[in-house]
């Protein structure tokens, strides 16, 4: 059995500067091997290694279907994040994955989809969305709420006006702090359901942002009628392995790193928004 | 990978206050890794090490000593000037050392008794930290330094990346390396359930109590870290092992003593005993 | 049954067996008195084991006695258990090197080294297969753990004498080693009651020439091994386990237990079960090789409840409630059985004594102050 700890070694393509301290790396792992037998599903995570300073989790926001090339959007907050972003194109990464449960999108298949997102915390959801897109036919009607505290917190901003473009597709866009420019809803996203119509029984939600925003949001899922058993949250917690052994992830019984980073909102009730937990 | 913010090979000075230079000797005691850091770093002024004392400015300075005179407390000004990155070597540069006892005495009584011109002596009546007169980029704490965590701190910055060491406690380290606590099977008044670590807890190695030369773990400072719980500890030593309230005092009064967490709690047995 | 092969060996003669598991080419690790208490260390002969000694344990006290008997496993355990053997301390993962394809990365496996363990206590056996269902048996196999398991041949000791912190009956983990071991002995005065529980075990038993114990001896055994479990002062009742302790997350106890508790880490560090790592990098000034290990690590660490720029668990209440939920509740539904084996080393080693078999029923006792708010949102339906 491989030794889930090897770390492989993976070049910088591109850096793309989504926003100040935000940088979307494309990768593309060294070794042609290990390359072709790489696999992943939207919304599963790598950890990511600098030489000499450590690895951090961060999510896959690339298509699943073109394994060649990984997308990782990371906002430099941290210190092996500030590392990341002192490499330019050419320069050598680590990679090790892909870990994790990513989102439903086979349950998703023939549904409505209402993606609820929230700040800067929206990278692990952009590669759901995309493979949606890819494949169009195959879900019903596409909402897309997203909130950010001021409009320069608004990542991906092309992308949200291509997506708002498509058939059968609402992209309604909510910020707190708006400046002169902002010709959308002013306030926080939770407000945007009021703005849609939810066909509840045919609609599957995926939730990723702060967890305060999933706690507020999720009853208002229900109220509109969403079984709980059809919301789905990206959830994040501390990983230092990705392989559910150091312990840091735990979120009550869960180990977000491998029964995760996507759960179901009727397993995560009782542990949401607990202190502590 | 290499430091942009700093030459390609960065200027080092290593300056000394008030202090006993065992820190500085912990630099020398690199031997082997000296090489390699010689190579890494030019050594522009480490008057302990050579005669070549070269001005300022510098990348780096490692700072060794307290404050405790109206000169050095000027002069220390003029080092954060010319360093583009201070650090503070030492409990006597990162908490004021075990000449902060000081803080609670009369210096006029102790020139008195012990300097016979004491007007000769012109001192400060307290020692204070570097961090209380300039900026400092990073502290390393201990009496003296860990040579491996400077060694770590030196080869972050060379190459860039943020300066980090952990501020668990002493007792993680301590069961790490399989050594019998001192506290429970010998009933002696450890301090390193609240000390962070960086020695490699040698101390409960050799059948001794840690007495806290890393000074307090993780929220030793003001900001996220949690105060290390020494309310507690101290309720020990008094009601488990019997220490008498001085004797718990100063337990806390020692190396780094000036620091809040430790000065606090010695403060609470003072005013018990 | 084969593997239940037994046999009696006097006291006096138990070098035989360490000299037929030498010759089997391992090295021999048991119990030798240091530092006020016991470790793990190699020994050749009988004469290395604490001989006469006994400990005496309490909540953050531990005290060796010399009896002047010839007793040799009179001291039940120190603070070591045997997962230093299998997730050790400090265990370097990969060697990486900068390489014309940016790095190259080498496993540094560790060696699997045939070492005997003497003197196992059935607490000590059940925390192993506990870990082992965690670094062997679950979604990831972990090859370092794997080569230090592989290599151990485990020679338990049943326990005739209950310390103070001992609980094991009632997380029927013990006194009896039941699964686990290779040799379980029970010494009964002059008399060593060996039995076998693998088949490595049945092969070196019956190359040593063993008298047949008597039923009297294997009675007496029992008899011993029964006082034993009778004898222990101390119980945890997890009959309400894990949905109680779920529910008392807002009991004011936790604020009471955190005035105590240091934040230490001793009680994870001397827990058999407790597997948290982290891992550490350690590169040379040059840049150009660096060590990437995993170390212990702690849920009482500031760094443990990190997420980008901030801490889940900021206060000592919260991390001691993250041990304990852990521990004792969500240990339940992440593995299907309790993460505490009864050992007590938690409650020994504290320094300030802090015993979970008094917090827990204290937790579980409905407290007034407790917040009764449910923790779920409502849904409204339809």
């Amino acid at each position: 059995m491989a030794n889930p700890y090897v770390i492989h070694p993976a070049t910088i393509v591109e850096k793309i500067q989504e926003a100040e301290d935000i940088i979307t790396y494309r990768l593309q792992l060294v070794d042609e091997q290990a390359r072709q037998c790489f696999r992943f599903a939207a919304g599963q995570f790598n950890m990511v290694y600098v030489f000499g300073v450590g690895e951090v989790a961060i999510s896959i926001v690339s298509d699943p279907d073109e394994p060649e090339f990984l997308n990782h959007t990371i906002r430099t907050v941290g210190r092996i994040t500030k590392a990341i972003a002192a490499l330019q194109p050419g320069d050598v990464l680590g990679i090790r994955g892909p870990f994790g449960q990513g989102w439903p999108l086979d349950e998703a298949c023939g549904r409505n989809v209402v993606i609820v997102t929230g700040g800067l915390g929206c990278a692990p959801v952009v590669g759901a969305i995309e493979y949606i897109f890819k494949r169009r036919e195959q879900y019903g009607s596409i909402k897309i709420l997203h909130g950010v505290k001021t409009p320069h917190d608004l990542l991906y901003r092309e992308r949200f006006d291509q997506w708002r473009r498509a058939p059968d597709t609402e992209v309604l866009l909510a910020s707190g702090q708006p400046d002169k420019t902002w010709s959308y809803h002013i306030g926080v996203v939770t407000e945007l359901f009021e703005e849609v119509a939810i066909d509840p029984m045919k609609s599957i939600a995926l939730m990723c942002g702060p967890e305060i925003m999933m706690r507020l949001g999720v009853p208002i899922l229900m109220r509109r009628g969403i079984p709980e058993t059809a919301i789905y949250l990206s959830l994040e917690r501390h990983m230092e392995c990705g392989i559910g052994l150091c312990g840091h992830c735990q979120m009550g019984p869960y180990f977000l790193c491998k029964d995760g980073p996507v759960m179901r909102y009727d397993r995560v009730a009782q542990w949401l928004g607990q202190t502590g937990v | 990978m290499s430091n942009p913010e700093l030459r390609q090979r960065p200027r080092l000075a290593v300056i000394k206050f008030a202090s006993c230079d065992g820190c500085q000797l912990s630099i020398l005691n690199l031997e082997d890794d000296l090489l390699a850091l010689g190579q890494a770093l030019d050594i522009a002024y480490f008057p302990e090490a050579s005669s070549a004392m070269n001005a300022g400015p510098y990348d780096i300075a490692l700072v060794e000593g307290s404050i405790t005179t109206a000169e050095d407390a000027h002069r220390i000004l003029n080092v954060r000037q010319q360093a583009k990155v201070l650090i503070t070597i030492g409990a006597c540069a990162t908490a004021g050392g075990i000449q902060a006892l000081r803080n609670w005495g009369d210096i006029e009584a102790f020139k008195q008794a012990v300097y016979p011109r004491p007007d000769y002596i012109q001192s400060l009546s307290t020692s204070t930290p570097i961090s209380e007169h300039v900026h400092v980029d990073f502290e390393l704490w201990g009496c003296p330094i860990e040579k491996g965590q400077l060694l770590r701190v030196i080869t972050d910055l060379v190459a860039g990346v943020q300066l980090h060491l952990p501020a668990d406690s002493v007792c993680l380290e301590c069961k790490r390396r399989g050594n019998v606590c001192v506290v429970v099977a010998k009933g002696m008044p450890c301090l390193g359930p609240v000390t962070r670590t960086g020695c490699g807890a040698i101390c409960p190695a050799m059948g001794r109590d840690c007495y806290g030369c890393f000074g307090p773990s993780e929220g030793a400072r003001k900001g996220p870290g949690l105060p290390p719980n020494t309310a507690s500890l101290a309720r020990h030593f008094h009601e488990g092992l019997h220490l008498i309230p001085v004797e718990v005092l100063r337990r806390f009064r020692g190396i780094n003593g000036a620091v809040d967490p430790f000065r606090n709690e010695s403060t609470v047995w003072e005013n018990k005993g | 049954m084969t593997s239940g092969m037994r046999g009696a060996l006097p006291t006096a003669s138990l070098q035989r067996l360490l000299d037929a598991l030498s010759a089997k080419g391992y090295r021999m690790v048991g119990p030798i008195v240091r530092d006020g208490s016991v470790v793990w260390e190699t020994v050749q002969s009988v004469s290395d084991l604490p001989i006469g000694w006994r400990d005496q344990q309490e909540p953050g006290r531990y005290r060796l006695e010399q009896t002047g008997s010839p007793e040799i496993f009179g001291v039940v355990h120190g603070p070591q258990s045997l997962k230093p053997f299998v997730f050790a301390p400090r265990e370097p993962l990969l060697q990486i090197e900068r390489s014309k394809d940016g790095f190259a990365t080498r496993p540094t496996l560790p060696q699997s080294e045939k070492v005997a363990v003497i003197g196992a206590r059935a607490c000590d056996l059940a925390g192993l297969a506990t870990q082992d269902q965690i670094f062997l048996n679950g979604a990831y196999r972990d090859p370092y753990y794997a080569a230090r398991r592989e290599g151990l041949f485990l020679v338990a000791v049943n326990c005739t004498r209950a310390l103070n912190t001992c609980f094991c009956a009632s997380m029927e983990t013990g006194p009896r080693a039941k699964h686990g071991f290779d040799l379980a002995l029970t010494e009964l005065d002059d008399q060593l009651l060996i039995e076998a529980g693998s088949e490595a075990g049945r092969d070196l038993l019956s190359n040593l020439c063993l008298s047949r114990g008597s039923e009297q001896l294997s009675a007496e055994a029992a008899t011993r091994v029964d006082a034993c479990a009778q004898s222990q002062v101390r119980r945890l009742d997890h009959s309400d386990l894990p949905q109680a302790l779920y529910d008392a997350h807002e009991h004011p106890r936790w604020d009471e237990v955190a005035s105590r508790c240091l934040a230490c880490t001793n009680c994870t560090m001397v827990c058999p079960t407790c597997f948290c790592h982290t891992v550490e990098e350690t590169p040379d000034l040059s840049h150009q090789h660096t060590t990437h290990a995993r170390l212990w690590d702690s849920c009482f660490t500031q760094e443990h409840g990190y997420i980008h720029g901030k801490n889940i668990r900021p206060t000592i209440k919260d991390r001691y409630r993250m041990w304990l939920t852990h521990k004792l509740a969500s240990w339940i539904d992440q593995f299907g059985a309790s993460g505490c084996v009864g050992c007590g080393r938690c409650i020994t080693w504290c320094p300030v004594g802090i015993d979970l078999t008094e917090e827990l029923p204290a937790l579980l006792t409905p407290s007034e102050q407790q917040s009764t708010t449910s923790r779920r949102p409502e849904a409204a339906g339809g």
